[in-house]
């Protein structure tokens, strides 16, 4: 099912059988070139999809934007231990919901994915770690497994090659951190998700001290793609560095959000105003966060841009996870600062002191400036806190709260100035619209 | 002790699926699904998961402190879960919390005297494409307005066949 | 030839510094004495990268003027890396990083028993940190009661996670945690209960802050500044870890760590630790007395030369918890051929032998350090935590050696605690134990065997056989005791560094010798005896003679010192030495049933009021000073016994009169040493109330007292630099008041003292005649080298500078009839501890030991020996073993092991 209509200018490479009849069935998806791309790489060296995955400038769907072919590369794959192939579909960046539409409506293709991984890295074994609110896809999961399975593409001797591949799904329990990759094995393990030190990295020791690859859910999703149309086709897609298309999950004060299939390097405007129709209730763009809660907020002016992960960084922001949040011109930037730091306070595993104390003291006087309440000594406060965490926490939650602080603060100062030392401001909208 | 016969066929099958050795690995999916079945996580089951998969009651109650969906306390039969977050609340989702909050006569993560509903403000939940969403239990409501939200309650009671909790 | 880098260059404000690329560099920033802020490493547990408090700048090269801010503590210390410490941005960022911890610490140092040794304040200080701009609420923590030991205050609590690192990862606790998650992470058990670890302790000097802190000094509380410090030596084992005891007025106050490389390193045992207030205890003889009637200590002197010159045949009786000082000057006093060592002869000869074993070679004996370098080791009839606790936590890192090797492989530093720890997770090296019952390491072992005493050595001397064709092969080994043996071996065969371990505790002579034979066919290998207390081996040095001995020798008049004979032998045996001995002197600073015995009691200094030397399980003589100004009534046994000016003549007659004991002059500087012209002072600089502690009596200030044994003064005035290692009586420098000033008494961090550890050893592996070491290839019958199994003279298994040959024949169960042995415990088994009222909360009720099946049949009640006792189901003891907790009162007379029936009440 999907939960809003296309659009014509999308691109659909992994989201064709979205709205097919029974997307989700075995069937559905081999009447759609499903499970060629796998049998395809059966007759591929290690090397040559590895290759194939380079060429096609894949970047990691998650958040980081690491190139999927090399970090397939860095599997070892001269040891006598097992290798894992994790799928990532913790998804918990605030602003995303791709990984959802992707089980839903197309779990053969990610089972796709990772089986094409797990050839390439020599593994027999896969998880998919979903996150646990998404109970109903861990059902839509095992179904398209235990269908893999009855036709015999799972288990013993994957389409006659001699290799044995399993796919199991690992339900998590709410927690942002997991969707950090060591924190995610963690999880896994069964223990509390604190991040572990690297190195060792994951693809040398990973899940169960083993040699382990972890994707996020699109971008294993789009492997079998890359295969059918060759690495180069895809990268052609998209821009320069940046290959193929990804799933923009667009929110907020538009007329119509929804996620929608793009190539990498789609103008931003664009995106607000032909693929969702505008601005909600005519109202002027006034920022837009472009990759998830933990991107800088990029003001209304910096907004006709090509979305993708190097234009992105050249605005010091980020393209993240692909979620895409409009803001208008009534947003109380105060309110979004302070409840995007309420989130990353909640999440705070609490190991490291400067984002355990930093994302506290921050929330509560983020709290005050939004009760009017502020302190003209604390917007500076505000900045150098949120910079005590930047780069200098344990895992990246510190990063991802403090960049959108310092985003926020930077950009709409005079709207902290705003809130200072009164109850209540007549000029203030009411942001919140029923 | 022991879980319904489902339950107990699926927990045999998950701690099948780890490597040898690892059933550790078991403990979180274990937890969700045994407080799926209780409605929270008792000490009993603490006990018996940590004796399922050979770890310390400790370990277990460590682990728990850690995810946000798990709850040592009872929740009602039906949890409500508002989501707050920045997509959410840009489109009403803390006002739909306070609307909530209203209707079920219950603040955040209270419970209802006949321990029907539960109330709890939650982080991103994943559907903020079509913002504000709640989450009854297991179920996505998207676009809720406060309207939407009265009668899904109101079903539910219905459905119960209880009184309205002033 | 590859040249080997093993020191880089690190430049730190631009100046060039020799480094340990092994290292991280926090590590090496302290080594070269810089002081750098952190809370989450400690020098035993390594980096996590938590408090983020250690923050340098590192540069790029010399033109690099922007940098960036890295964690000290997970930064390698490689060749060529520039930082800075100054930097003013990082100087903020730690700043920063004390005012995070300041948000929810509680501003209560003046009554938090931390203050003024709190790591916590020291580096707020360092860091320059004094403004509070937070302006809300602070957190607070419900505490948990956790035993007798420590107290809990968690609002103090930081979240360094040294706690539960040390606990769970370090101890292998497993009843503490840490629970909850972002500003509310707490660190305690899942409920109020007494902390089940036996190192628990060391949370007081782990915790960087107020949140456990010592409970028994709570109840006699005094800041660490107005303590009066000795170095001393623990005498609640046989393993000499080094502690700095505290006094002020006439209390003992409380046991801290004394780090010595070798040895303790940077823990001790909650024994060690809390055992202490035995000194403080009631039961103390404070003044000496003829019969019932309290004398002065001139005519206690007088009586006690009157009765020597009266009564020529008198004999001495020593003791294993006695100095060598005061033991040699009871021989001295007695002659050497009426000197009794105090223990059976059971324990005695075994002593000896052990003595003798390690004195041959060629295997050494092992420091606590080299225990915990080791890559293999088997335990042969001890149960090491509750024996030598100490050596049970070294054990605990032991078994990450071998493992540690992947972690190498994986370029994994070595100090990156979590990263090794994932590495490893479970895995452990090869570590087995043999015994007749359950221990408290059983969790970390790779297999355990158990078996009656003569069992155990059988499978001692079956390993010694599958390692080399040349030691005796025990016949009719059960399956199980084959295939441990052929666990044992093989993992043997791998090791660089394997270990033996066995000692006495089951007064089994096989077990020792096995022990022997194993440490000699394997090359490389080191052997360590765990003795039963404290000065064991010193006592061996000093005497071959036997409590039985002195019985059977029907003296008219004996002087015991520092030994309580009813613990000793059967009540009876003692009750009829005593009888028809006229004239008994007992020298003991506790009222027990020998001191009631007694004509003539002279009341006699405990460890904390005493200067001497112990001797401790790995032969290592070293001195421990008393605490406490000389008394006129109270006085040191030698001083009782003799004339000696001070300690340096007691040491320098027996030295010169002792074989094997001339070396322990070397154990500390003598009592004439000074440093620029003065002593080493016991009190810190800021002592306070030297002129207003006598205002109640007088106003003038008196003269500190003087101290003739020692290069220590009562006084804080003195030489502030650092003493030699073994007259360091508390650690302090500038800015660093807590444990922590450790590092700056150190040649590196975690390595030695500067100037090299405390101690002498007395014995090295080799000195003696030994064999010549077996290589791994020579394995066939031809090579006579080894052994000769018919050298045994008169059916005895002399040693005889080879392997021993006579396998005791395996265990027989009696029809109606046990056999009878001790089993051990941290907190009961020894004597002195008893007194101390924290550690006496944790004894066990008397108990007699019977595996499940005996038990059933038993029920809950049993007679043995006469006594009706609680039976306690304990794993592992095999069919007809049964146990009886070792000197715990009133079972500590018997004689064990000895066969007992047993009865159903």
């Amino acid at each position: 099912m999907i939960y809003n209509e296309p659009s014509p200018l999308e691109v659909k490479v992994i989201s064709q059988r979205f709205t097919l009849p029974n997307s989700a069935a075995i069937d559905t998806y081999l009447a759609t070139d499903g499970y060629l791309a796998v049998k395809k790489a059966l007759g591929m060296t290690p090397e040559a999809i590895i290759d194939e995955m380079k060429a096609s400038n894949l970047r990691g769907r998650g958040g980081a934007g690491f190139p999927t072919g090399m970090k397939w590369s860095f599997v070892p794959r001269k040891t006598d231990k097992p290798r894992y192939i994790i799928c990532n579909s913790d998804e918990s960046e605030p602003g995303t919901c791709k990984d959802r539409l992707l089980m839903e409506n197309d779990p053969h293709q990610l089972l796709e994915g990772m089986m094409i991984a797990g050839w390439t890295v020599g593994s027999n074994k896969g998880y998919v770690f979903i996150r646990g609110e998404y109970r109903y896809l861990i059902d839509i999961v095992d179904r398209a497994i235990a269908e893999a399975y009855e036709r015999g593409f799972l288990g013993k001797n994957v389409f006659g090659s001699g290799w044995d591949f399993d796919i199991y799904t690992h339900t998590g329990a709410g927690a942002y951190e997991c969707g950090e990759e060591s924190a995610l094995l963690e999880s896994l393990e069964g223990k509390r998700g604190i991040p572990r030190l690297k190195p060792p990295f994951p693809a040398v020791v990973g899940a169960w001290q083993s040699p382990t690859l972890l994707n996020n859910c699109e971008t294993f999703s789009a492997v079998p793609a890359i295969l059918r149309m060759g690495g180069p086709a895809y990268a052609e897609l998209g821009t320069p560095k940046n290959g193929g298309t990804r799933l923009f999950c667009i929110s907020g004060h538009v007329n119509k959000p929804g996620v929608y299939e793009l190539p990498l390097g789609f103008n931003l405007l664009r995106m607000i105003d032909e693929v969702c129709g505008g601005m909600r209730n005519g109202k002027k763009l006034k920022a837009v966060i472009p990759g998830g809660s933990s991107s800088p907020v990029l003001k209304a002016q910096e907004c006709d841009v090509p979305m993708d992960f190097d234009s992105m960084a050249k605005l010091k922001t980020m393209a993240g996870s692909g979620g895409v949040v409009v803001l208008d011109e009534d947003t109380d930037i105060v309110q979004l600062a302070m409840r995007t730091m309420k989130f990353y306070q909640h999440e705070s595993c609490g190991w490291c002191i400067p984002c355990r104390e930093g994302t506290t003291w921050l929330k509560k006087i983020l709290d005050r400036f939004h009760e009017g309440d502020g302190r003209s000594e604390d917007i500076p406060l505000i900045g150098e806190l949120a910079r005590n965490m930047l780069g200098r926490t344990f895992c990246a939650l510190g990063d991802a709260a403090a960049m959108p602080t310092i985003g926020f603060i930077e950009k709409f100062r005079d709207e902290f100035e705003a809130h200072l030392l009164k109850t209540q401001d007549p000029q203030s909208p009411e942001l919140i619209v029923l | 002790m022991t879980f319904s016969p489902a339950l107990e066929e699926k927990f045999a099958r998950i701690l099948t699926i780890y490597p040898p050795g690892r059933q550790r690995s078991a403990v979180v999916p274990m937890l969700l699904y045994a407080q799926d079945e209780i409605g929270h996580v008792s000490q009993e089951v603490i006990d018996e998961i940590a004796h399922r998969v050979g770890i310390a009651p400790m370990q277990v109650d460590e682990v728990i402190g850690y995810y946000s969906m798990l709850h040592r306390k009872p929740l009602g039969k039906y949890h409500v879960q508002v989501c707050t977050n920045i997509c959410c609340l840009l489109v009403g989702g803390q006002s739909l919390l306070e609307h909530a909050s209203k209707t079920l006569g219950i603040g955040n993560k209270q419970v209802t005297a006949d321990g029907l509903f539960s109330l709890e403000e939650v982080e991103c939940m994943g559907a903020c494409s079509w913002a504000p969403a709640i989450q009854v239990n297991y179920d996505f409501h998207h676009k809720v307005t406060p309207e939407r939200l009265d009668r899904l309650i109101e079903d539910i009671r219905k459905a119960q066949g209880t009184k309205q909790v002033s | 030839m590859p040249v080997e880098i093993d020191v880089t260059t690190v430049y730190i404000e631009d100046r060039p510094y020799p480094m340990d690329p092994e290292q991280n560099l926090l590590h090496q920033c302290l080594s070269a004495g810089f002081n750098l802020p952190y809370f989450c490493w400690h020098p035993a547990l390594g980096s996590v990268g938590a408090c983020r408090q250690c923050a340098v700048k590192q540069f790029k090269d010399e033109h690099d003027k922007h940098g960036r801010i890295v964690m000290a503590c997970m930064t390698p210390a490689s060749d060529g890396t520039r930082i800075s410490i100054k930097d003013s941005e990082a100087a903020a960022f730690r700043a920063g990083i004390i005012e995070g911890m300041m948000l929810n610490h509680p501003h209560d140092c003046p009554v938090c028993d931390e203050g003024g040794e709190c790591h916590l304040q020291d580096m707020t200080v360092m860091t320059g940190h004094d403004y509070r701009r937070y302006r809300f609420e602070k957190r607070t923590f419900r505490n948990q009661y956790l035993g007798p030991f420590l107290n809990h205050e968690m609002n103090r609590c930081i979240q360094c996670y040294r706690c539960v690192r040390f606990y769970r990862e370090y101890a292998g606790g497993a009843d503490f945690n840490s629970f909850a998650l972002r500003n509310l992470v707490y660190f305690g058990r899942d409920k109020d209960g007494v902390l089940e670890n036996e190192f628990a302790g060391n949370l007081v000097e782990v915790c960087p802050t107020g949140v456990f802190t010592d409970a028994t000094l709570k109840r006699h509380y005094t800041r660490k500044w107005d303590l009066e410090f000795s170095p001393s030596i623990c005498t609640q084992c046989s393993l000499g870890c080094n502690i700095s005891i505290g006094k002020r007025y006439d209390t003992l106050r409380r046991v801290v760590n004394r780090y010595n490389g070798e040895v303790n390193g940077y823990f001790l045992c909650d024994r060690g630790r809390f055992g202490y207030e035995f000194v403080n205890s009631e039961r103390r003889i404070r003044q000496s007395r003829l019969r019932t009637e309290a004398i002065g200590p001139d005519a206690a002197k007088r009586h006690l030369r009157d009765l020597v010159a009266s009564n020529p045949g008198v004999i001495g009786i020593g003791s294993p918890r006695a100095s060598l000082e005061s033991n040699f000057a009871l021989r001295a006093l007695v002659g050497p051929d009426r000197f009794y060592a105090g223990i059976p002869s059971s324990e005695l000869e075994l002593l000896r032998l052990m003595l003798d074993i390690l004195r041959s070679g060629p295997a050494g004996t092992p420091s606590l350090r080299e225990v915990e370098s080791s890559d293999a080791v088997l335990v042969l009839g001890e149960d090491v935590m509750n024996v030598a606790p100490r050596m049970a936590l070294s054990l605990r890192q032991s078994v990450r050696q071998q493992p540690i090797e992947i972690a190498k492989r994986l370029h994994v530093a070595l100090w990156q605690d979590h990263g090794v720890r994932e590495v490893l997770q479970d895995a452990k090296g090869p570590f087995f134990i043999a015994t007749s019952s359950a221990t408290r390491l059983d969790d970390i072992a790779t297999e355990c065997c158990r078996g009656a005493p003569d069992d155990v050595a059988r499978v001692g001397y079956a390993i010694a056989r599958a390692l080399h064709s040349s030691s005796p092969e025990p016949q009719d080994l059960a399956d199980n005791q084959r295939a441990f043996v052929e666990s044992v071996t093989n993992a043997f065969k791998m090791a660089k560094r394997p270990l033996v371990i066995s000692g006495a505790s089951y007064r089994n002579i096989g077990i020792i010798r096995a022990a022997a034979n194993v440490s000699r066919v394997l090359p490389g290998a080191t052997l360590s005896f765990i003795t039963p207390e404290c000065n064991s081996f010193g006592l061996a040095f000093l005497t071959g003679t036997s409590l039985e001995a002195a019985i059977k020798a029907k003296p008219t008049a004996a002087i015991v010192i520092e030994n309580d004979l009813y613990r000793r032998l059967p009540a009876p045996e003692v009750d009829s030495f005593f009888s028809q001995c006229a004239h008994v002197v007992v020298l003991d600073h506790l009222e027990n049933r020998t001191t009631t015995r007694a004509e003539l009691v002279l009341s006699t200094a405990t460890f904390a009021e005493a200067d001497g030397t112990l001797v401790n399980n790995e032969c290592r003589a070293q001195r421990f000073f008393g605490v406490f100004p000389p008394s006129e009534t109270i006085r040191q046994s030698w001083q009782w016994l003799g004339e000696w000016e001070n300690l340096d003549r007691v040491i320098a007659d027996m030295s010169g009169g002792v074989p094997g004991l001339s070396g322990i002059a070397q154990a500390a500087p003598s009592a004439a040493f000074r440093m620029s012209g003065a002593k080493v002072p016991r009190e810190p600089h800021r002592w306070s109330g030297r002129t207003a502690v006598l205002a109640n009596i007088t106003v003038d200030e008196p003269k500190p007292p003087v101290d003739l044994n020692s290069p220590l003064s009562f006084s804080m005035e003195g030489n502030p630099d650092q003493p030699p290692a073994a007259l360091i009586p508390f650690f302090w420098s500038p800015g660093w008041n807590s444990a922590q000033a450790t590092n700056k008494f150190q040649e590196e961090i975690a390595g030695p003292l500067r100037g090299g550890d405390p101690g002498v050893r007395l014995i090295e592996a080799g000195q003696g005649e030994g064999i010549p070491m077996a290589s791994r290839a020579a394995e066939s019958d031809e090579d006579a080298r080894l052994s000769a199994p018919n050298r045994d003279r008169q059916g005895a298994d002399a040693f005889n500078g080879a392997l021993f040959a006579s396998v005791p024949s395996a265990f027989q169960p009696r029809e109606n009839e046990w056999l009878i042995i001790p089993l051990f415990h941290i907190f009961g088994s020894d004597e002195l501890s008893r007194a101390a009222p924290a550690v006496a909360q944790l004894f066990p009720d008397p108990y007699l030991a019977l595996n499940a099946d005996d038990a059933a049949k038993f029920g809950a009640e049993a007679s043995v020996m006469g006594r009706n006792l609680p039976v306690r189901v304990t794993p592992g003891l095999p069919q007809g073993v049964a146990g009886l907790p070792s000197g715990l009162p009133p079972l500590e007379g018997i004689m064990l092991p000895a066969w007992s029936g047993i009865s159903r009440i």
